[in-house]
């Protein structure tokens, strides 16, 4: 993912602390948190993935006026658009295989971030129901509004080769 | 709140049911929060017709998040200065997980102590959904 301008918002980090049912005041209550030893509302562990939201090409979210290959009343025919390793995918495309993070800070709500992703290693691997098993690293590397490096995430998805009775 | 390395030994274990019983809704709600609309993890006819999956199935991102609030709650706030998965198995609605961290190092990294985590999170029928590592910072 290629994120230009990803604005750490304290709403956000609530949302988002509430979809994995974590309720840890650090997440969203700032009275709290200054009494803690981070002393500050900080984002969680996973939290930098939200970055996504931000991204302009992210495949993963509906678009004005573009298909869009989940279902109405019916399934629609539309593809998914091809994926770019991080996970995710539709029918026939990518899944997430694994994620890292290395924490240089934790992220606070006023944070700026940039995400430059790099590719890093692809391989292969027999599936066990035959077809290969086709591996790709991505590397994004957050910056905050300082230019410091603030987390390092790698993600590793994996596509199947179509088998010839799936095709 | 936060470990002291004089308090920690190698093998010790902790663990959180993370989850009870996912429910649909927290699909969505993940879904929601992240920014990853897949819709297998929130449309049963895509799911199911499409995609030939018997349901829709949660995020992996999803269950690393749920592990990550059992690292927290063990290690402190802001005191995680890695954690790695591999998703190695399906989650699907109405299932409970349990997270566990098991204490595989602790050593000295200039002058800071650190304690190196073997992760592992299982459904209720003990099978492996994710595994992975975390090293955190810790108190003398």
């Amino acid at each position: 993912m290629a994120v230009d301008r990803f604005p750490v918002e304290a709403g956000h980090i609530l949302m988002f602390a509430r979809s994995i049912g974590d309720a840890n005041p650090i997440y969203s209550d700032a009275e709290y948190a200054r009494t803690t030893e981070v002393g500050h509302v900080i984002a969680p562990p996973t939290f930098v993935q939200a970055s996504a939201q931000f991204d302009p090409d992210w495949p993963l979210r509906p678009k004005i006026g573009e298909p869009w290959f989940g279902s109405g009343k019916d399934p629609t025919g539309a593809r998914s658009n091809p994926t770019r390793g991080g996970g995710g995918g539709g029918a026939g495309a990518g899944l997430h295989a694994e994620q890292h993070f290395e924490y240089h800070r934790h992220l606070k709500p006023g944070d700026v971030l940039r995400g430059v992703t790099k590719e890093g290693r692809r391989w292969e691997k027999e599936g066990r129901r035959g077809g290969k098993l086709q591996f790709m690293e991505l590397i994004t590397e957050f910056y905050d509004q300082d230019d410091q490096l603030v987390i390092t995430a790698r993600s590793v998805g994996v596509r199947t080769e179509k088998l010839p009775d799936q095709a | 709140m936060s470990l002291s390395a004089n308090r920690l030994e190698i093998g010790q274990v902790h663990e959180e049911v993370v989850v009870e019983d996912l429910r649909r809704t927290q699909l969505v709600q993940y879904s929601g929060a992240s920014g990853d609309y897949n819709p297998l993890h929130s449309d049963e006819v895509f799911a199911t017709r499409v995609a030939g999956y018997p349901t829709v199935f949660a995020h992996g991102m999803l269950t690393m998040g749920l592990t990550g609030k059992m690292l927290t709650n063990w290690v402190g706030d802001g005191r995680l200065t890695s954690f790695g998965v591999r998703f190695v198995g399906q989650v699907w609605p109405g299932d409970t997980l349990t997270a566990r961290a098991t204490v595989g190092a602790i050593r000295d990294e200039g002058g800071v102590k650190q304690v190196d985590l073997v992760v592992e999170t299982v459904n209720q029928d003990g099978r492996v959904v994710m595994t992975g590592a975390a090293s955190a910072r810790i108190d003398p």
